[in-house]
C-alpha cells in the first residue's frame, strides 16, 4: 500500500507545477481570457514536452505513461488555469486510444501525441446535437459519444457544423457540434472504460481548480482584517476553510483512486470513475463559491482572478456527466438495482 | 502509487481472515452485564493471539504492527463485527502513554495486565466545566509526603465501573499557565474516595459514567511523564484515539450502507430518485472516508508527518454514520419512530459521534489552525 506518487511521477508534478506558474502568471491568463484565445506557442511546448501524448502508447508516438501521470498534468494546468487545449486533446487521445479500432489507433493517435491533428471528445444527446464540446472549433477529430447509449463515432472536423459558444468559462473553448447526416464512422470499441477515463482526467483537472482557490482563500483570510483581526480567526470564516479542504482532498483522493485504478485495477475503474466526477464537480463549485464568499466583495469583482477559476469549476461539473448523474451511476453500481 | 497489498501487509491481511474464520467473533449479547464479559472474553482471545497490543512495540509485549497493518486490522475487525475489546482504552491510549512516558517500573507493572484485559483502564480528563477547553479542567491534586491528595469531578468516562486504573489529569500548580501546571496519574478506581455514577444517554443505556473524587490518594510513583508535564502526555493519548478511527471506521459504515440499500428495497423505495442520490452521496463520501484515511497513513510512514487529509475522517466518519442513520429512520416512515429497532438505537447513538473524541467544531479549529496556518481566535 502506497498512497502516494512514485518519484518519477513526484518529478513531473514539480516540473509541471514550475513551468506552469512560469508560463501562466495570473495577468497571460487574464489577457488571453478576455481575448477569448489561445497562445500558439504555448501548445507548441507542450507538445514538445510530451505532454499531449503522455499516456498514449510508445507505439503511436506517445510517452507510454499512465493515466496516474495525466491526471498529474490535468490537475497542475487546472491549478493555473491555463487557457490550453490539453483537456479536450487528452479526452480526444483517450477516446481513440480505449475505445477506438486499430485501424482508427493508427490513422489517428500519432497527431494526437505530436499535439499536431488536435482531437476533442463530447456527449451525442438524441436529437443529434453534442451541446458543449471543448475546443471543437480547432480539433482535427471530433469523437462523439451517444450519451445515452454505448456506441460513439469519429469524426472529420470538416464533416460536422460547429458553432462557437460563449460559455461563462472564457479560459477554454467551447462549440456546439452537429454531425452531418451519415458521416463519421463507428468507434471500434467498449466505450465504457473510455468516458470514465475522461471523466477522472476531468475530476483531476477540478481538483487543481479548487486547490488553487482554497490557497487564495486562505491567505486572503490571513491577512485581511475587520473588527482589529485577520477575519481567517473567526470560526465563521476558518470552519468554511476547513470545509473546503475536507472537500478537496476528497476530490483528490478519489480523483488519484480512479487514476490509479484505470491502469491498474480496471473492475474498479467504472465506480471509484463515477465517485471521483460526482465529487469533483460538487467540490469544483462548493470550494471555488466558498472562496469568492471568503473574499467578500472583492471577490466578486471582474478584476480579481478568482472568477476565471470559480467559472472554470462550473464548466468543467457539466463536462462527461454532471454530479447528479455520476451519483445515479454509483447508485446503480452499488446494489439499488 | 500503490493502492494493493505489498506481500508482507497481504501475508497479514491473510493470517487474520483465517484466524477470524476460525475463530469467530459471534453474536454480541444483551444487557449491559452480559455484553462485557463477551468484550472481556473476546480480548483474551486477541491477546492470546498476540493482536491485543497490535501497535505495541514487540518487547512490550506487542506486535510492532505498521500503520497499515493497522488499518487492515481495523478493517477486518468490522468486516467480521468483532466487539470492541474490553479494555479498549487500555489498549489504545493508556499503554501507549506508559511506553512514551512512562518509568522502567511503570512499565513493567501496567503493560501485561493491560493486554489481559486483567486490569481495565478508564479516562478522566473531562470535566463538566471542562469539555472541548481541556486545558481549564479543575480537579485538583495536593502534594502530601509521598502522595498526591486529589479532589475534583470527572465526566464521560467509559467503563469507569469496571476499571481499576483510571487516566487521570489533575491541576498540580494553581498559579501556572493553564495549559502548564497539570499532571497525568494514574488513579486507582478501587478506593472509597472515588466514586462511580452512572450516567443515562438519550439512547437509555448506561456506557458513560461520571466520577466524583473526594480527598483520593495517589502514589508519587504513579505520576506519568514527570509533574507539570499533563497536558502535553494527555495530548499524546488524543492523538492515539483519533489514529485508531479511520480505515476501520469507514468499513464498518460501509457494512451499515449495504444494510441500509437493504431496508430501501424492503420499503419499496430502492426507485425514488431522491433517495438514490441520497445514498450515493453517502457511499461516495464513505469511500472518500476510507481513501484519506490510506492516504494520510501513507504520509505519516514516509514523512513521519501526518497529511492534511489524515485530519479528515473523524469529521467525516461522523457525518456520515449520523446521514446514512436519519436516512434509514426516514426511509421506514411512520414505523422508524418506534423504539425497539435495531436502526431507532443506531439513529440515536449517532448523536453523540459529532462529540466524543473530539467534537467536529474542535476538529475544524484544529484544521484551521494547524493544517491552513489560519490565525487562532484566541
Amino acid at each position: 500500500m502506497n498512497f502516494d506518487f512514485s518519484d518519477d511521477q513526484q518529478a513531473i508534478k514539480r516540473t509541471a507545477h514550475d513551468l506552469l506558474a512560469d508560463r501562466f502568471k495570473p495577468d497571460t491568463v487574464r489577457e488571453l481570457a478576455e481575448g477569448e484565445r489561445y497562445d500558439d506557442a504555448h501548445w507548441g511546448e507542450i507538445a514538445e514536452l510530451g505532454w499531449a501524448g503522455i499516456a498514449i502508447d510508445e507505439a503511436h508516438g506517445g510517452q507510454g505513461l499512465g493515466m496516474v501521470e495525466l491526471a498529474i498534468l490535468a490537475e497542475e494546468l487546472g491549478y493555473t488555469v491555463a487557457p490550453v487545449p490539453f483537456l479536450s486533446n487528452a479526452a480526444g487521445g483517450i477516446a481513440i486510444q480505449h475505445a477506438g479500432s486499430d485501424a482508427q489507433r493508427e490513422r489517428l493517435l500519432p497527431g494526437i501525441a505530436s499535439g499536431d491533428a488536435r482531437a476533442t471528445a463530447g456527449l451525442l444527446r438524441r436529437n443529434g446535437v453534442a451541446a458543449l464540446v471543448p475546443d471543437a472549433d480547432s480539433a482535427a477529430t471530433i469523437v462523439l459519444f451517444d450519451a445515452e447509449g454505448a456506441g460513439g463515432i469519429v469524426l472529420d472536423a470538416a464533416d460536422c457544423e460547429i458553432e462557437p459558444l460563449a460559455t461563462i468559462d472564457q479560459t477554454r473553448r467551447y462549440a456546439r457540434v452537429t454531425p452531418r447526416d451519415g458521416a463519421g464512422e463507428p468507434l471500434g470499441g467498449d466505450t465504457g472504460p473510455a468516458l470514465d477515463r475522461i471523466a477522472t482526467v476531468v475530476s483531476a483537472e477540478i481538483v487543481g481548480v479548487a486547490q488553487k482557490t482554497l490557497e487564495m482563500a486562505v491567505e486572503y483570510a490571513r491577512d485581511r482584517q475587520q473588527f482589529g483581526r485577520p477575519i481567517g480567526a473567526y470560526q465563521g470564516v476558518s470552519h468554511r476553510c476547513a470545509d473546503m479542504l475536507r472537500e478537496t482532498e476528497s476530490a483528490r483522493s478519489t480523483a488519484y483512486w480512479a487514476a490509479w485504478a484505470a491502469d491498474a485495477e480496471p473492475e474498479t475503474l467504472p465506480i471509484a470513475a463515477a465517485m471521483a466526477k460526482a465529487l469533483a464537480s460538487d467540490a469544483g463549485w462548493n470550494v471555488t463559491a466558498s472562496a469568492l464568499q471568503v473574499h467578500g466583495g472583492i471577490g466578486f469583482t471582474w478584476e480579481h482572478d478568482l472568477h476565471f477559476l470559480l467559472k472554470r469549476a462550473k464548466v468543467d461539473g457539466a463536462l462527461f456527466g454532471s454530479a447528479s448523474q455520476h451519483r445515479e451511476r454509483v447508485a446503480a453500481l452499488s446494489g439499488l438495482g | 502509487m500503490d493502492l494493493t497489498l505489498s506481500p508482507s501487509e497481504q501475508a497479514f491481511a491473510d493470517e487474520l481472515r483465517g484466524w477470524l474464520a476460525e475463530n469467530k467473533p459471534g453474536e454480541e449479547p444483551s444487557g449491559d452485564e452480559a455484553a462485557w464479559d463477551f468484550r472481556l472474553a473476546w480480548q483474551r482471545r486477541l491477546h492470546e493471539q498476540g493482536y491485543a497490543g497490535l501497535s505495541w512495540p514487540e518487547e512490550f509485549g506487542g506486535r510492532g504492527a505498521t500503520l497499515i497493518e493497522q488499518a487492515i486490522f481495523g478493517e477486518e475487525m468490522a468486516r467480521a463485527k468483532a466487539p470492541m475489546a474490553a479494555n479498549l482504552l487500555g489498549l489504545v491510549m493508556g499503554g501507549p502513554v506508559v511506553i512514551a512516558h512512562g518509568t522502567q517500573e511503570q512499565k513493567q507493572r501496567y503493560l501485561e495486565p493491560i493486554l489481559s484485559g486483567e486490569e481495565i483502564w478508564c479516562q478522566g480528563f473531562s470535566e463538566p466545566e471542562s469539555g472541548s477547553d481541556l486545558a481549564s479542567l479543575k480537579t485538583r491534586a495536593v502534594k502530601d509526603g509521598d502522595e498526591w491528595v486529589v479532589t475534583g469531578q470527572k465526566v464521560w468516562t467509559t467503563f469507569a465501573h469496571h476499571a481499576k486504573w483510571c487516566m487521570l489529569v489533575a491541576r498540580t500548580d494553581q498559579d501556572a499557565p493553564k495549559h502548564q501546571g497539570m499532571t497525568y496519574f494514574l488513579m486507582d478506581m478501587e478506593q472509597e474516595a472515588v466514586q462511580v455514577r452512572p450516567l443515562r444517554q438519550i439512547t437509555g443505556e448506561e456506557e458513560f459514567n461520571e466520577l466524583f473524587i473526594e480527598e483520593a490518594r495517589i502514589p508519587d510513583a504513579n505520576v506519568v511523564g514527570g509533574v507539570g508535564n499533563g497536558w502535553a502526555v494527555a495530548i499524546t493519548t488524543l492523538m492515539h484515539e483519533r489514529a485508531g478511527l479511520g480505515a476501520g471506521s469507514a468499513a464498518s459504515v460501509k457494512i451499515a450502507l449495504g444494510q441500509l440499500i437493504e431496508l430501501a428495497k424492503e420499503n419499496g423505495v430502492a426507485d425514488d430518485p431522491v433517495i438514490r442520490q441520497k445514498i450515493a452521496a453517502l457511499l461516495i463520501e464513505t469511500e472518500a472516508l476510507r481513501l484519506n484515511a490510506w492516504r494520510g497513513l501513507t504520509q505519516i510512514m514516509k514523512t513521519g508527518i501526518p497529511g492534511p487529509e489524515g485530519s479528515l475522517p473523524k469529521l467525516q466518519w461522523s457525518a456520515v454514520n449520523q446521514g446514512l442513520t436519519e436516512l434509514a429512520v426516514a426511509i421506514q416512515g411512520e414505523e422508524g419512530v418506534l423504539r425497539d429497532s435495531d436502526w431507532t438505537y443506531r439513529f440515536l447513538r449517532a448523536r453523540a459521534n459529532s462529540i466524543e473524541g473530539g467534537t467536529t467544531e474542535i476538529l475544524k479549529n484544529i484544521i484551521a489552525e494547524r493544517v491552513l496556518n489560519l490565525p487562532r481566535l484566541r
